[in-house]
This record gives structure tokens, C-alpha cells and sequence, in this order.
């Protein structure tokens, strides 16, 4: 019985975000709270010569200031130091381990104080000497360097060979700058010291169990010592995967003055934070006359710290995505004196999907071929990866629906060719592709007599819904109104639970609850089954639903037993079950979603102003648990299409290594004015492979292809191709 | 460098959410940071403390202002209406009800800022369309990119007001 899973439902938690109730990290209550500042590192590369923190400690009301040369232990060993989800190769920051600087706008410092002016005004105080060492911080000057990373890439057939002999051929490098995620809380952390060394740590986090193990392991400290929390995030798009780096220094300090201690941030501060890397994206297509692909090649060249090798997977998506005999690809690392790259919404996907989209479509207009039709002529029903059958793949309807909804047909293929009024109109689409994951989690459900349960996991929600998914997907399975249930998450010592990332946590999140009502129903039955001159006696303990309150046998829709009764019968207050939910695994076919996005650009001509006046983007990713908050996130996506496609970059003064637009008015993120119409399709995709309930996720989805819909628009509008993003209006009138 | 002394406090009362508050704050405390630290209403954000979010927007006299860039002693006296106040005998004000209904928020840490100032914009009754909210809403960034249903939510207020 569905009454929740598949509808609108509102987020449970709506009502404590809206009244100010939800408590994020840097807002928990503390006895004798003290507050950090970080001093931050104002060179790229080189060491500490001399750190003098005399003035700051003179500042009244400071109690401490915390570096390199004065603080508790720390772990030695790089191992103690990777978090779950750190990058395989690569030695991991270590706040004020020692001398070495490594980016600029590294922490070097933390000034503890009895209130927050205090600890920032003391902070100016601290004297810092380096000695500085020769950096480089320009991908594209060191190009050359770059070095390359294995990927499960199968070259096919011979690419060079096909694209010399194609009869249409378009190469071209796409630039992809740097961007931060920006959530719109800032970094924080609460360490609640609890009085015999223990500490509970509220932190703005994606994992409260990968924070958790981190700390101990960083600390050494045992499991019981530190309880992670953090049941509101507000916003993290990645940037909270791995510990940050005021995790560490909130926990730091508690621990030296045995007091609590809050961590806050700065905007400018989080720009010292991972943040999706510079990638420089060649893509190279070689057509047949008839518009089928002989060949693809795509080589890919990001960013990466000269500590750690983070790398995304780029150029998967072109190896995956369209028929193609030859191809070959490859993707390359160069490192910089910067901070570690990180996870960043659709991470590889909005990046090298965004190339392999706008080569796509100037390979339509070499072709004078409709950019929808191209895409049907490449279309494939397997991973060419893989050569595997998907579990589901409705790409096509998507195409369908999508361009029936934007009115595709009545789009003049000629660019500069549509006007409304003074402004150029352009129309663009593009393909989006993300992987369908899917992971372990536990979930634990306690069922009262009166009708309520608790459910309980510690996976987050950072704005993506899984609270009200949880409780959705609960209140069907036992049968309970929604408003009955009440879900618990992002506590370290709930049932097990991963990240919060990669779109995995809807499908993951779901079929755990649902594993766990299995067993609550399962044992319901075989007590209602036991009860003296029950209508169940003769029941298969396994052929039974609850709903509205009632055990009823699946087969005698009439046969059935209150759940109140049963457990009133058996004497039982409450039944607990806690279940671990793996999936199992499937090599033999490809999981994925898709989306077809078509975009319309209105532009100044005079001005260059670009306004995307419509996005509709229609989106293939298995069942939606919940239509109003998957449309949701996938307007979300759009919204970061937008963003990444016309505003959003950070640059960097090569000559200090520095970040020039550390803050959120010159680094532009789209505003409300920004955002127009945005159509979201859910296109029908039932898969009864990929997992039980049929769920995809939908966190990345949205973003794929929106940026390169508006740059093909913008194309399609005045006639220039920008591969150079973001697309600004400078570059328009140049 | 002799040792540095903090300005002494300065004793000021607020008015807030109808309720008088006296406090000691030393002159550089932001009405937002004696918000969130001294009077532990929290539901007020700090997403950048530079005035280019507006995640800390209140009502000051009934006037949507950012609080990060307003010191504590100039509003010695002023009515302040953050979040919490909203709500009135635990009934939701039609915006908080229109946010919920048109799922205007995903993460929540720009809702509180958004909604005061949607009150705001109600109040000086100067959106008349979809177009002008987005203009006059623009202050406020919303990085999950809620935007048409912070839109939907206001009109949906702005039509029952």
C-alpha cells in the first residue's frame, strides 16, 4: 500500500526550517562556550619560520592560541588521517601539525577566546614569518605536467585512425574553472566537552560516522569518547564529505583547555575548503555522413593539490553514453600549491558531460543535422563502456518529452535566427547522465503500542529530503499515517550509515527502512498468528500487509488482527528491529540515470546580457519516492546549471596563489532574478532490476547537461561558441 | 605593544519578537551576533556576515534589514522581529505555511531570512507580479536553488493577505 511513497508529501521537517526551530551545527548551547578563529596561512608554499602569538594571548578574554608548536598530540601517520571517502593516493592535511605550508589560506592558527569578537580581533595579532618556496597555482601554464591517472578506460577499435579518415570532424577544449560550493551555512563545529574527556561534536557534516571514526582515529581516541551529530546541514553539495578542517580544530581545542569549544568559519575561510577542480576537457568526434559516430576520444586535465590525487571520472560518461566503434580516453592530473579538490555535485559528470554536450552539438551544426536527431542516431541501448545492457534506460522518452514540452519542433536550426524584440532567442539541449549507486545502511525501527515508531539511521540530510523519504517510506510499510512516525538521523551512534553523497543515499536509505518493517510485520504476524482463536491462525507469517493500524492477511483481505491488539496480547510495549540493508551485486548490467535538457537564452545583442528565460528538463531515474521534493532537487540542479554555465568561478591571483573572489558577492551564484521557468518532467522509468523499490536517486542528476544546453542555446542565439566558461557577457561582446 | 583592552560593554534593550530584552554588548557586536550568541534565538543565520546573503535578514520596525551589518547599540529601543516571532500562538504566518506547502527551502539555512524578508517585500507592498518578487527577493540567495518555489510561496501569500 502506497498512501506516501510516489506522492507530494511535504518534508516532515519543514515546519522546524521554517520557524527557526532546526538547529544547525555552530548553533548548540554549551556551559563556558569558547569560541576559535583560524589564522590562515598567507603564502602558497614554504614553511613557518616564526609564529608569535604574545600579542594575541594579551588580547583580555583570550584564553589561548593553538599551533603547530603548542597543542595536544596529533596523529603521525597518513593512514590515521583518511576519512572514508579521502582520495586513495595522497597524504591528507593535518591542521597544525607542523610547519609546512601547502596553500594558501591554510590553517596555521587557532585563537580561543571567551566570545567570538574576542577570538577575531585577537587573531590580527598573530605575527607570522615564513620562508617562502617557488609555487605554481595556473593549470593552463602548467599544462604540460600533467600527469596521468589510471582509469578503467577500454580503448575501442583505433580512434586516431577513425578521426583522421571522418568525414566530419570537430575537436575543441573545453575550460571548466574552478568553483566552490558555497553552501549557504558556513563551516562550523560545536565541540561539547562533557566533563570526564568525552565530547560530543555537533559538525556541519555529510557523515556523522565518517567524522566520528575520523576524530578518534586522528585523537586516539576510543569509539565511546566522541559522538558526532549533526542533524540539520544547511546545504553541502559535497563540500561536507570529507572532515573539514574545523572539525579537527574545534576538537583540538576542547581537548587542550577541556572546555567547549565552537569552530566557525568564515566565507572567505571556506574558500580554503575543497571545491570542484579546473578541468580542462578535449573532446574530439569523428561522424559519417549520417550523422553516427566513428569515433570519440576525450581527455580530461583537472586540478589536483601536490598532497593528494583527487580525481573524478571525467571522461566515463563519453565512453559510455553514445555508440561508437573507436574511441580512447584519458584523464590527467596536474598538481598545484592549492588545497585538495573535492567532491563538488556531480562530481565528473557536470564537468566532462558539459564538454562532451557542447561537442556533440557543434558536431550537429557541422553536420546540419537536428541536435535532438544526432543524439537518436548515437543512441544506445547498452554501456559501449561495458558493452552491458542497462537495468533501465528512458533516455528516449525523455528526448520525446522533453521536446515536446519546450516546443522543440518549432526551433529555426539557423543560429541569430529567432528574436523577441531587441534580445536574441536561443534554444539548446543537452544529455545528462549519472551513475544509479546504491550502499549499506542500517536502520533501526522501534514500534510503540500506540501506534507511533521511531525510526532511526545515521545518514544526514543535507536538504535533499531523506527525513521525509524515511518517514515516507516507514508510514507505508507499517502501515502507519506519516504524522505517527518520527525519524532520528546523523547521530553517530544510530545504525550504520555512509556519506550522504553520490545520489545514493534515496535508494539506499529506503530499502534498509523497508528492511527493517519486514522484520517489525514479520514478527506482528507470527504473534497475531499465536493469539488464541486468532482470524490469522493459518497464516503464512510472510503473506501479510499492515495498514491503517491492522495486520491483514494478503490473501482474506478480511482476515485481519489490530496491531494494538497484538501487541497488547503479547504484553509487548514495544518491538524493535534493526536491519542492514547490502544490495546485492549485479555485474551484468549498467546502472544509470538520464535526463534530456532543452534550455532557451534570451540575450541583449548591445549589452550581452543572457538571460535563461526556460529550462525543461526531463529526468529518467527509476521510481520517485516523492514528487514535490525530487522536483525539488532537480530544480536545484538546474539552478546550478545555471550557475555554472554564466557566473560561477573563482579565481585566483597566480602571483600570490591567492583566491581574488573569496566571498559570496564576487564569486556569483545565480539569485532569484536569475531563475525563470523551470519544467520538470519526471519521465516513467519502472526498473525491477536494479533494486526493490525501483529508486535511482536524483541529487547529481539535475545538473547534468544544464550547462552546456545554455552555452549550445547561446550558440544558437548569436552565433558564437564560448568554451570557455562560465559564459559572461564579456566574452559575448568580444 | 601594550595590552590590548576590549571597549567596555554598553547596557541596551531590544525589543524582541514583543518581548524586552536588556543586554550588555561591547560596540562591534552585530545585532545578528547578539541575536545568535547572546539571546540564543538562532533561528537567525549567518551565511556570510558581509551583507551579501541576507540569511540574516530581520524585521527592524518593521523594516527587512541585514542584521550582520547592524551594530547592536544602534538599535537600542528598536522592535525586532526575527523567525521565531513569526508564528503567533503556535499558528504558522501564511508565508511559513506558503514555504512548507510550495516547498520553498531544501537545506532550511536561508528560510529563516527568506521568509522575513518576503515579509518584508509584503509589507512594503511593492511586488505586484512574479517578475518584481524576484527582483525584490534577490537579496536573499538560496544556494539550493529554490528560487521559483520561494516565488510560488509569496505569491501564495501575497494572494490570501
Amino acid at each position: 500500500m502506497n498512501a506516501y511513497v510516489g506522492t507530494s508529501t511535504s518534508r516532515v521537517d519543514g515546519r522546524a526550517k521554517v520557524t527557526g526551530a532546526a538547529k544547525y551545527a555552530g548553533e548548540f548551547a554549551a556551559d563556558r562556550l569558547l569560541h576559535g578563529f583560524v589564522v590562515e596561512a598567507s603564502i602558497a608554499r614554504g614553511r613557518i619560520v616564526r609564529l608569535d602569538t604574545s600579542e594575541a594571548l594579551k588580547v583580555k578574554g583570550v584564553v589561548d592560541v593553538l599551533t603547530h608548536e603548542h597543542r595536544p598530540p596529533l596523529a603521525d601517520k597518513d593512514e590515521a588521517w583518511k576519512d572514508e571517502v579521502a582520495p586513495e593516493k595522497g597524504s591528507p592535511l593535518r591542521p597544525l601539525y607542523d610547519n609546512r605550508i601547502k596553500f594558501n589560506g591554510q590553517p596555521i592558527a587557532l585563537v580561543v577566546a571567551e566570545d567570538w569578537e574576542t577570538a577575531k580581533f585577537a587573531a590580527t595579532r598573530v605575527r607570522v614569518e615564513y620562508e617562502q618556496e617557488a609555487f605554481a597555482t595556473d593549470l593552463e601554464s602548467e599544462r604540460g605536467k600533467a600527469k596521468k591517472v589510471d582509469q578503467p578506460h577500454k580503448p575501442r577499435g583505433d580512434a586516431a585512425a577513425a578521426l583522421a579518415r571522418a568525414a566530419v570532424r570537430h575537436e575543441a577544449d573545453y575550460v571548466i574553472p574552478t568553483e566552490h560550493h558555497n553552501p549557504m551555512e558556513l563551516f562550523a563545529t560545536t565541540a561539547v566537552w562533557n566533563g570526564s574527556g568525552g565530547l560530543t561534536v555537533y559538525d556541519k557534516t555529510q557523515g556523522v560516522q565518517n567524522v566520528q571514526k575520523f576524530l578518534c582515529s586522528v585523537f586516539a581516541k576510543k569509539p565511546d569518547d566522541i559522538r558526532v551529530i549533526s542533524p540539520y546541514v544547511g546545504g553541502a553539495f559535497g563540500s561536507g564529505l570529507r572532515p573539514q578542517h574545523q572539525v579537527v580544530l574545534a576538537t583540538l581545542a576542547a581537548l587542550a583547555l577541556k572546555r567547549s569549544v565552537r569552530v566557525v568559519l568564515t566565507r572567505q575561510q571556506m574558500y580554503g575548503l575543497g571545491y570542484r577542480p579546473m578541468t580542462i576537457e578535449r573532446v574530439a568526434l569523428g561522424a559519417r555522413p549520417d550523422g553516427t559516430l566513428d569515433a570519440i576520444t576525450h581527455e580530461a586535465i583537472a586540478v589536483t593539490s601536490r598532497y593528494e590525487d583527487f580525481s573524478r571520472n571525467d571522461t566515463g560518461w563519453a565512453e559510455q553514453l553514445y555508440k561508437s566503434p573507436n574511441s580512447k580516453f584519458a584523464h590527467k592530473l596536474v598538481d598545484l600549491d592549492v588545497s585538495t579538490p573535492c567532491d563538488m555535485r556531480a562530481p565528473g559528470a557536470a564537468t566532462g558531460v558539459c564538454a562532451l554536450e557542447c561537442a556533440m552539438d557543434e558536431l550537429a551544426v557541422a553536420l546540419q543535422l537536428d541536435p535532438v536527431e544526432l543524439r537518436l542516431r548515437c543512441y544506445s541501448d547498452r554501456d559501449q563502456s561495458e558493452g552491458l545492457p542497462y537495468t533501465s534506460k528512458q533516455l528516449r522518452e525523455c528526448y520525446a518529452r522533453g521536446a515536446e514540452a519546450f516546443g522543440w519542433s518549432r526551433r529555426n536550426p539557423a543560429s541569430r535566427s529567432m528574436r523577441d524584440g531587441k534580445e536574441l532567442v536561443g534554444w539548446g539541449m543537452a544529455t545528462g547522465v549519472w551513475e544509479a549507486l546504491q550502499m549499506p545502511v542500517a536502520v533501526r525501527i522501534v514500534l510503540t503500542a500506540n501506534g507511533h515508531a521511531e525510526v532511526s539511521c545515521a545518514a544526514s540530510d543535507i536538504g535533499t529530503g531523506t527525513y521525509t523519504i524515511v518517514a515516507q517510506v516507514a508510514a507505508d510499510a507499517l502501515g502507519l499515517p506519516i504524522e505517527n512516525i518520527s525519524v532520528r538521523l546523523a547521530d553517530s551512534t544510530l545504525p550504520q550509515a555512509p556519506v550522504e553523497g553520490g545520489s545514493w543515499m534515496a535508494a539506499s536509505s529506503a530499502h534498509a527502512v523497508l528492511g527493517a518493517a519486514e522484520e517489525i510485520r514479520w514478527e506482528l504476524a507470527c504473534l497475531a498468528k499465536a493469539m488464541p482463536g486468532s482470524p490469522l491462525a493459518d497464516l503464512d507469517a510472510a503473506n501479510v500487509t499492515l495498514t491503517d493500524g491492522m495486520i491483514v492477511n494478503n490473501d482474506r483481505r478480511g482476515a485481519a488482527v489490530s496491531i494494538a491488539d497484538v501487541m497488547r496480547h503479547s504484553k509487548l510495549e514495544r518491538i524493535e528491529k534493526e536491519k542492514l540493508n547490502q544490495f546485492a551485486e549485479d555485474k551484468s548490467h549498467a546502472r544509470n540515470t538520464h535526463s534530456a535538457v532543452f534550455a532557451e537564452v534570451k540575450i541583449d545583442e548591445e549589452l550581452g546580457i543572457i538571460r535563461v528565460t526556460r529550462i525543461v528538463n526531463a529526468v529518467a531515474a527509476g521510481r520517485i519516492l516523492n514528487t514535490k521534493t525530487g522536483r525539488s532537487q532537480i530544480m536545484g540542479g538546474v539552478v546550478w546549471g545555471i550557475g555554472m554555465a554564466l557566473h560561477e568561478e573563482t579565481v585566483m591571483d597566480h602571483r600570490f596563489g591567492r583566491i581574488m573572489n573569496a566571498n559570496i558577492a564576487e564569486y556569483h551564484i545565480p539569485v532569484n532574478a536569475d531563475v525563470h521557468d523551470i519544467d520538470v518532467i519526471f519521465v516513467d522509468e519502472p526498473d525491477d532490476r536494479i533494486n526493490r523499490m525501483g529508486i535511482k536517486g536524483l541529487g547529481e542528476i539535475g545538473i547534468v547537461g544544464v550547462p552546456a544546453a545554455i552555452a549550445n542555446a547561446v550558440y544558437h542565439a548569436t552565433g558564437k561558441r564560448i568554451r570557455r566558461f562560465p559564459i559572461t557577457l564579456d566574452k559575448l561582446l568580444e | 605593544m601594550a595590552d590590548i583592552t576590549i571597549p567596555e560593554r554598553i547596557p541596551i534593550t531590544l525589543v524582541v519578537n514583543g518581548e524586552r530584552r536588556a543586554l550588555e554588548v561591547v560596540p562591534w557586536t552585530t545585532l545578528l551576533d547578539a541575536l545568535r550568541d547572546r539571546l540564543e534565538l538562532t533561528g537567525t543565520k549567518k551565511g556570510c556576515d558581509h551583507g551579501q546573503c541576507g540569511a540574516c535578514t530581520v524585521l527592524i520596525d518593521g523594516r527587512r534589514v541585514n542584521s550582520c551589518l547592524t551594530l547592536a547599540v544602534m538599535k537600542d529601543g528598536a522592535e525586532i522581529t526575527t523567525i521565531e516571532g513569526l508564528a503567533k500562538d503556535g499558528t504558522l504566518h501564511p508565508l511559513q505555511q506558503a514555504f512548507i506547502d510550495h516547498d520553498a527551502f531544501q537545506c532550511g539555512y536561508c528560510t529563516p531570512g527568506q521568509i522575513c524578508s518576503a515579509a518584508g517585500l509584503l509589507a512594503e507592498g511593492r511586488a505586484r507580479n512574479a517578475d518584481e518578487i524576484r527582483e525584490l527577493m534577490s537579496g536573499n540567495l538560496c544556494r539550493c536553488g529554490a528560487y521559483p518555489n520561494i516565488v510560488a510561496a509569496i505569491e501564495q501569500a501575497m494572494s490570501r493577505s
